[in-house]
């Protein structure tokens, strides 16, 4: 079975991230970049389907501008066969990229692929879900389990009520929570050897894609600063305040 | 030896690597300390955590299945690693110095191939025997003796705090070949596989800190090797191998310091930041400011001494033996600097610093070792100052 795994180059998640000072995005000059922690988590699922022999292949694609090459790189150094760069400077909209794994899909015939549920810079939780319904794929989102069940994926999804467990046809779409795995450390001989794994790289227009965007953001701000606490010296005073000042009982 | 014959990483590669080796340490070697308290080895699945991250392997070429590091890299690795309990860095401090050098620099070709893809990968853990009970520094009165009897040697002796000799697959021995000799060229160094007939454990040491990392004595009893397991294949030569290791062990534990020295610096201040005195955090008041500051103060001098000293060493190449002195220089300043960080770290804490299961009060216990091992303080200042003393005669 081919598996797809899709990698996003975000701001690292150690990074404390700054508005541009006109407010249209983060500064991401001079920032450290790493790849999206849930896509290291997909990577990682998708290296152990590998690892039981379930998976025959994996390829790791990424749709950003040329540096996005080092998230492939990081893919094929945990255990990822070959990396796909679709190369485009400028935003990317969870549609657009959608519409460009279906056409690498397309391309490549993979039985499953696997997505982070959402990115840590946009956080829109949205390209997974696109990608089955442009496909028209079944799909198993915030998966925190993953096992083969004869030619079919039985996944355990984390919702708000607890766990719920579906069973997918293939070809499917998966797309994982946090807790599904423990991404490994790519050790250095496969860091190493990853220079001889082929990055092959082609252009949304390539592939067919419109990734002319949608969407416009209108304005960037940091989040309000917290105002400072008062402390209250009785339990009468606290419920006073909570129900004069706060009117919230 | 060069970068290429090394076959190590770009920097590319080597970045990518130490930020595994970051996370490694903040998520899963720091979070686990409290479990070593109170053992006496290393727990298997940080052990295998280890081996998983390619640790063992740091200091041996990429052609005999290590990671071909030059020694800033090592140290660039080492700086992260030991940012966490030294214990950790103990577990394969014996393999990556004093075990796998003396091998890779003056072991035959036979030699390397049988051990260092093993000791790289970690499944080989080396034990360095030199220290006795009646030798430590003066290692040129070693009482060892190994005798030739036909295509074999035969050792006897005791040998004394021997790291990690209980988890070793090899031991390295330093015995005495020639018996008319009272000085380091009668010496010659020895591979001796563990499970040696006449080759013996003792019971672990209890020692003042490094909870978690083994020392015992080593008996060696009759114990029979193949000439083939003669460092090198001449006798006499067992001082100069050593000299490898050591060199190579001396700037790991000023490295070590360094990290060590780092770490308290950094649980200081973060407790100033939350510990409130008189109205406001510790942070503020300028006596403490003043134990931070000397503190980052010594912290910068010691990791730029061993960084300019580990590039030196790269450059060197053979001729690494030129930089005893240095080296020397970066293992007495760091190793005291790190114990009066550690004082510093502990005063900032006051009361909690003296309490059992804070960890400046077991960093502190730990690195109080750091002045003795490897070469005692008094021992690096004679080291460096008879370096001076000659240089100045010979010019």
């Amino acid at each position: 079975m081919k598996l797809l795994v899709p990698v996003k180059r975000v701001v690292d998640y150690n990074v404390k991230v700054r508005v541009k000072a006109d407010g249209t995005g983060v500064e991401t000059a001079n920032v450290k970049m790493s790849m999206n922690p849930f896509d290291e988590i997909a990577v990682e699922e998708a290296v152990r389907l590998k690892e039981k022999g379930i998976a025959t292949e994996i390829v790791a694609v990424s749709a950003g501008p040329a540096a996005a090459q080092e998230q492939i790189r990081t893919a094929l150094a945990m255990g990822a066969d070959r990396g796909i760069l679709v190369e485009h400077d400028g935003v990317l909209e969870p549609l657009a990229v959608a519409k460009i794994l279906k056409a690498i899909v397309e391309k490549e015939g993979p039985q499953l692929v696997i997505l982070g549920k959402q990115a840590i810079d946009d956080d829109m939780n949205a390209t997974g879900q696109m990608l089955a319904a442009l496909l028209g794929w079944p799909q198993g989102t915030f998966a925190s389990r993953v096992e083969p069940a004869d030619g079919a994926l039985k996944v355990t999804r984390e919702v708000d009520g607890g766990l719920e467990t579906v069973q997918l046809r293939l070809p499917a779409i998966v797309t994982t929570d946090l807790r599904l795995n423990e991404p490994r450390y790519a050790s250095l001989p496969n860091i190493m050897k990853a220079r001889k794994k082929p990055i092959e790289t082609v252009k949304p227009a390539d592939l067919g894609v419109d990734v002319t965007p949608r969407l416009s953001v209108l304005k960037v701000e940091e989040p309000p600063k917290r105002q400072a606490g008062k402390k209250v010296a009785s339990v009468q005073e606290l419920v006073e305040k909570l129900r004069n000042e706060a009117k919230v009982i | 030896m060069t970068d290429a014959g090394r076959g190590g990483p770009t920097a590319a590669e080597f970045d990518a690597y130490l930020d595994g080796i970051r996370r490694l340490v903040d998520q899963r070697l720091i979070p686990a300390e409290p479990r070593l308290e109170g053992e006496e080895t290393l727990p298997q699945d940080l052990t295998q955590a280890l081996r998983e991250a390619g640790l063992f392997g740091i200091s041996i070429p990429a052609r005999y299945g290590g990671a071909g590091l030059t020694m800033e890299q090592q140290v660039r690795v080492m700086l992260e690693v030991t940012r966490a309990s030294a214990v950790y860095r103990a577990r394969f401090s014996t393999t990556i110095g004093l075990g796998s050098q003396p091998i890779l620099y003056n072991g035959t070709e036979a030699q390397r191939r049988a051990w260092l893809p093993r000791m790289a990968s970690g499944e080989a853990t080396a034990a360095f025997c030199l220290t006795e009970p009646e030798h430590g520094s003066d290692a040129g009165g070693l009482a060892t003796r190994a005798r030739r009897e036909g295509g074999e040697y035969v050792l006897d002796g005791v040998k004394r705090y021997i790291t990690n000799a209980r988890q070793a697959q090899v031991f390295i021995v330093m015995a005495r070949t020639d018996p008319a000799s009272r000085d380091a060229a009668g010496i010659s160094a020895f591979i001796v596989p563990a499970g040696t007939p006449g080759l013996r454990c003792g019971p672990a040491d209890r020692k003042m800190g490094q909870d978690g990392s083994a020392t015992c004595e080593v008996f060696l009893d009759g114990v029979r090797v193949p000439a083939e397991n003669l460092i090198g294949g001449r006798e006499g030569e067992g001082f100069k191998t050593a000299m490898r290791g050591i060199n190579h062990a001396r700037l790991h534990v000023a490295v070590t310091c360094v990290g060590q020295a780092q770490r308290l610096l950094d649980e200081a201040l973060s407790y100033a930041l939350r510990r409130r005195q008189f109205g406001q955090p510790l942070a503020e008041f300028q006596l403490v400011q003043a134990m931070l500051a000397d503190s980052r103060a010594e912290i910068l001098a010691a990791r730029s001494a061993v960084l300019e000293t580990a590039r030196a060493f790269d450059r060197a190449g053979e001729a690494q033996g030129s930089l005893v002195a240095d080296i020397a220089c970066c293992k007495l300043f760091a190793s005291e600097m790190v114990c009066r960080v550690a004082d510093r770290a502990v005063q900032i804490h006051g009361g909690a610093g003296y309490m059992r299961g804070t960890a400046v009060e077991r960093l502190y216990r730990d690195v109080r070792l750091f002045r003795i091992f490897e070469g005692a303080s008094q021992i690096q200042q004679i080291l460096i100052a008879r370096d001076m003393v000659r240089g100045a005669r010979h010019g």
